[in-house]
């Protein structure tokens, strides 16, 4: 009887531990994997990109909307914050900061000259108005706060979980589609002109500013234009070969949303509340 | 002998501005058969393949594909699945972000549901020793996992006949020896373009050449 008992013992254990073998194996490290991963990661990155996408969309479409300074700066406020939790690499995120401002403060360095209204202050006798600096003053706040959203919202987007999670959210086909043959064939693209550029490098080819120089980046460009309409027109014998008439089917299913997620949309929504209030309040 | 899988008789074709093409092509393929289509460059072999399923359209001369002559785009749309094209620059094949999307994409469009397609991806991948490539990105792949990749693409869609468009170009000696054993252990009929001498006498076992818009035997 202890045998058999012994012996149904062992039977049990291993019938447990042999379906189990492979998982206590594999979940464990996994799971451990991915909670080391969460720990260290910054939270904003654990939240569905979905929500990601739709607060990112929430948020500037309401910062447009603003004309209060102390709103703006609040939403200025809100986007840096935003960046901190999201951690992103300071070099890159700098440079994209940098590169907008540049192209903003040179766009907007004419606005107070242009605008009528109280006099500020005169440069080589035109006058700056108040009304002009108050505006580019806005549209800088405006253009930072949202850019600084996007890049600790969306950032640590890749292009292709960014084109399913606007699938997911139910985005135009088209645009969607659109946007990710964009992400698939722009490096594409990229490596005919790389190529092509090359090969005029190698025959001696030098930008100079002449009728040469002109003539030939224009047959480069021509030709990377008939080269792409070639290729979207394989493309598309390609998808046709395989079925295609006109629909796409996708394959993406959405993860459940968890804990974290309702607490971020939460979030999200106080702060586009808290926003208009503001504006409102100061108005 | 069985119905022939496709039969070409006296097509003509020109592009619209030039030289004819094709003038009075013949041509026959049974189940089984695995012909090398030869000629030189720029001859017209890649315009014979997209005349075959319908991507061209023939001045004159009839396509017959799977005992049926075909016409018009929508007698095409039922060859295709059937008659898989390997194009020659896995680029314009592959087009979704992910391998799994890009092999689940033909399933798909054959009105497959997606759980009966995840099966069929995996399966597929299985088959050619992509274990693990589910979710890697299409443009980030090497040549030769294209190219590999690619195949998949059209071996989901169960296709009787494979039209094969120079598969060898600039794969590497060991890619190269892989899709030589994938294409020895496939049961379909195929027609294969290439100039790799070595990789036609291994894989076909009947040679056509076009010249001067004919198909000769031999």
């Amino acid at each position: 009887m202890n045998t058999s008992a012994s012996s149904s013992a062992m039977h049990s254990l291993a019938k447990v531990s042999h379906p189990h073998a492979s998982v206590t194996i594999y979940l464990p490290l996994k799971k451990g994997d991915r909670e080391g991963f969460r720990a260290s990661e910054p939270l904003l990155k654990t939240v569905d990109a979905r929500l990601r996408l739709a607060a990112c969309g929430l948020f500037a479409l309401i910062v447009v909307g603003l004309t209060q300074i102390p709103a703006l700066l609040t939403a200025l406020a809100l986007a840096g914050c935003a960046v901190l939790a999201a951690r992103p690499e300071l070099a890159p995120t700098l440079r994209c900061l940098a590169a907008l401002d540049g192209f903003m403060l040179f766009i907007l360095f004419f606005l107070p000259f242009t605008v009528p209204g109280e006099m500020v202050f005169s440069l080589n006798g035109t006058t700056a108005s108040y009304e002009g600096v108050l505006q580019a003053v806005e549209i800088l706040l405006k253009a930072n706060a949202v850019v600084l959203m996007i890049l600790a919202l969306l950032g640590s987007l890749g292009s292709v979980e960014l084109g399913h999670a606007m699938a997911r959210l139910r985005l135009p086909v088209k645009f969607v589609q659109l946007f990710l043959f964009t992400v698939r064939y722009i490096e594409v693209l990229d490596r005919e002109y790389r190529r092509l550029r090359t090969a005029m490098k190698a025959r001696g080819f030098r930008l100079r500013c002449d009728l040469h120089t002109w003539r030939s980046v224009g047959y480069l460009f021509g030709m990377l234009l008939v080269r792409g309409i070639e290729r979207a027109e394989r493309i598309l014998a390609a998808m046709r070969c395989r079925g295609f008439q006109g629909h796409f089917y996708p394959m993406t299913e959405a993860k459940p949303v968890d804990r974290r997620d309702y607490a971020f949309a939460g979030l999200s929504v106080a702060a586009a509340c808290a926003l208009i209030v503001l504006e409102y309040l100061h108005s | 002998m069985s119905e022939p899988l496709f039969r070409l008789s006296d097509l003509h074709f020109a592009y619209d501005s030039g030289q004819p093409v094709l003038s009075g092509a013949h041509f026959t393929l049974r189940a089984g058969d695995r012909v090398a289509l030869t000629g030189a460059n720029g001859v017209g072999k890649t315009t014979l393949l997209h005349l075959m399923v319908g991507l061209l359209k023939a001045q004159a001369g009839q396509v017959e594909a799977f005992g049926r002559p075909r016409i018009h785009e929508k007698d095409f749309v039922e060859v295709r699945p059937r008659a898989g094209l390997l194009f020659q620059d896995s680029d314009d094949q592959l087009f979704c972000p992910t391998v799994s999307e890009d092999i689940a994409f033909g399933p798909l469009n054959l009105g497959k549901s997606r759980a009966e397609t995840r099966m069929i991806v995996q399966r597929a991948l299985a088959s050619l020793g992509l274990e693990g490539f589910e979710n890697r990105v299409t443009h980030k792949l090497s040549g030769g996992q294209r190219r590999l990749v690619a195949l998949a693409t059209v071996l989901v869609m169960n296709p009787e006949v494979l039209l094969l468009d120079e598969p060898t170009n600039a794969l590497d000696a060991e890619t190269r020896e892989r899709l030589i054993q994938i294409l020895d252990g496939l049961p379909q009929a195929m027609i294969v373009i290439s100039h790799d001498e070595d990789f036609l006498t291994r894989v076909t076992q009947r040679r056509v050449r076009l010249e001067q818009g004919r198909l000769m035997e031999g």
